[in-house]
């Protein structure tokens, strides 16, 4: 037999190719820390159970986090929404605004894209080939420190800047992020179907149209391509901000909606060079009798 | 029993030096947040991986429901957070998580960056730390696109625009991204399968090399 048995083995392999253990090497020796003077301790279950108490503090801020703020969901994507502030997830905003500075644009952009990030991070990887000293206390080794502290500042800096744009923006466009929008709506929505006794999450009632075939309006309506915007149903776009035609009249008064159709409205042009002032109104008394059907 | 179960496998397998060999090693005192409350610095490492081990869990649960195309991407998102028995609570963990993870990966970086741990002869561990970080950032980015919501879309063209502007190979990365000429329903699919199959397989081989490489050569001393 070309490996022999051993008898104090419980098990018997037959054939056995097992690679044999060499005497002189041992399994995986930890390092010897008696060098260092003081208490170490077994990893498990010592250590470990003492980093777990570390552990559960992070995992109960966690947990509260997670239950406190609902993760944001916004409106479904719609490509043709030309109006929507693109934002990246908070820890690439500096890279984001990185590239909004002058010689890291346009004509430079590839300085922005792929010379300094690249530069940058190419020299985190490399770190250790790069400061090869011995020493490892960073207030002895400055040049090291010093380039990764200006690093922080930059990036705490951009983003602080990037966010504050976006910010601005917010209040320029008179918008607010579509996942409070969306809170908002549902919010409101569950609230009137209590109130009408209707059970919780179920859909708002569609509310027909009044006089759908009226001629005039729909002439009115059809010159002054209202469908481009309000949509062929008429029904608007959430989403965007657009208001339906559909229960319009309980919103707004006809005098509101004579000023809105001939002096705009946010978004909305101004329609007195379109529309004759008679023609405005004979839309507004339509549009103010679309309300919703009586409970 | 237990003893039983466990001796008939050690028989045949010879698994306790493996066992002895995790559960034994010595954990000095300066890394001991029992000793030096300062020393809990040290833990942003485990904590990173403990937060990753959060995001796989409930990246698992997330799955059962999430149907990757542009169609139904934003109905299951919307139907798990609202309608599913604690599918708020699943998602809310994926999407902090993800965030908390940038964060301990971050003070995790910075810990060994100042006490110098990255030094001869840990330099492989450092750089197979770093490549666990651009996975991390790669997660981050494609998760972002999958609830199909606006911030999502308009997030993920500007990315790709930026990609693109890559010279000599920005439109072949462009393409590889988009799977297309537009954002649309192959970029989704593809995102969907970077996120859940390509860089957390890569994820978990680096992380598998992170923890051989300091088991092997032990955490650095004190300073």
């Amino acid at each position: 037999m070309a490996h022999g048995h051993k008898s104090n083995e419980k098990v018997v392999f037959v054939g056995d190719s097992r690679v044999r253990k060499k005497a002189s090497t041992g399994p995986v020796t930890p390092p010897d820390y008696s060098a260092y003077p003081g208490k170490s301790e077994a990893f498990i279950p010592n250590f470990l159970l003492k980093e777990w108490m570390v552990g559960v503090v992070v995992l109960v801020g966690f947990l509260v986090l997670t239950i406190s703020e609902a993760a944001p969901l916004g409106y479904p994507a719609d490509p043709t929404n030309a109006s929507f502030i693109p934002m990246p997830d908070w820890y690439f905003l500096f890279l984001y605004q990185f590239l909004k500075l002058q010689y890291v644009s346009k004509d430079y952009v590839v300085l922005g894209t792929v010379g300094i990030p690249g530069v940058a991070f190419g020299a985190l990887l490399l770190a250790p080939f790069l400061d090869t000293g011995k020493e490892r206390r960073f207030y002895r080794r400055p040049i090291t420190s010093i380039l990764m502290f200006m690093s922080l500042i930059s990036v705490f800096y951009l983003t602080k800047q990037s966010w504050d744009h976006y910010e601005h923006e917010l209040k320029i466009t008179n918008s607010v992020p579509e996942h409070i929008t969306r809170e908002e709506k549902a919010r409101e929505a569950a609230e009137e179907a209590a109130k009408a006794g209707l059970p919780a999450g179920s859909p708002p009632p569609e509310i027909p149209l009044v006089e759908a075939k009226d001629p005039t309006a729909t002439a009115i309506i059809e010159k002054a391509k209202c469908v481009q915007c309000h949509g062929t149903d008429l029904k608007g776009n959430d989403a965007a901000g657009i208001p339906s035609f559909h229960g319009i009249g309980d919103k707004f008064s006809k005098e509101e909606l004579v000023d809105i159709v001939t002096n705009g409205k946010d978004n909305m042009p101004s329609f007195k060079d379109t529309l004759s002032a008679e023609e405005i109104d004979q839309l507004t008394t339509w549009l103010s009798k679309q309300k919703a059907p009586a409970k | 029993m237990f003893k039983g179960v466990y001796n008939w496998i050690d028989e045949r397998l010879d698994i306790t030096p493996m066992w002895r060999d995790v559960a034994d090693h010595e954990v000095p005192e300066h890394v001991n947040p029992a000793h030096h409350f300062s020393a809990f610095v040290y833990c942003f490492g485990g904590l990173t991986f403990f937060i990753t081990v959060i995001q796989i869990l409930s990246g698992m649960f997330l799955t059962m429901y999430f149907v990757p195309d542009i169609i139904n991407a934003y109905k299951s998102v919307d139907f798990l957070q609202h309608k599913v028995a604690f599918g708020g609570i699943v998602r809310g963990m994926h999407h902090w998580g993800a965030s908390l993870v940038i964060v301990m990966m971050f003070l995790h970086t910075l810990r060994v960056f100042f006490t110098g741990s990255y030094k001869a002869p840990r330099e492989m561990n450092w750089v197979v730390g770093m490549l666990i970080f651009f996975i991390m950032l790669g997660l981050g980015f494609t998760g972002y696109l999958l609830p199909w919501d606006n911030k999502a879309y308009f997030a993920t063209k500007v990315g790709i625009q930026i990609a693109e502007s890559v010279p000599y190979i920005g439109t072949y990365i462009k393409e590889l991204m988009q799977g297309g000429e537009i954002v649309g329903a192959e970029t989704l699919t593809r995102f969907f399968a970077i996120h859940v199959f390509f860089l957390p397989g890569a994820l978990l081989a680096l992380l598998a090399a992170h923890f051989f490489m300091i088991r092997k050569q032990g955490i650095s001393g004190p300073l």
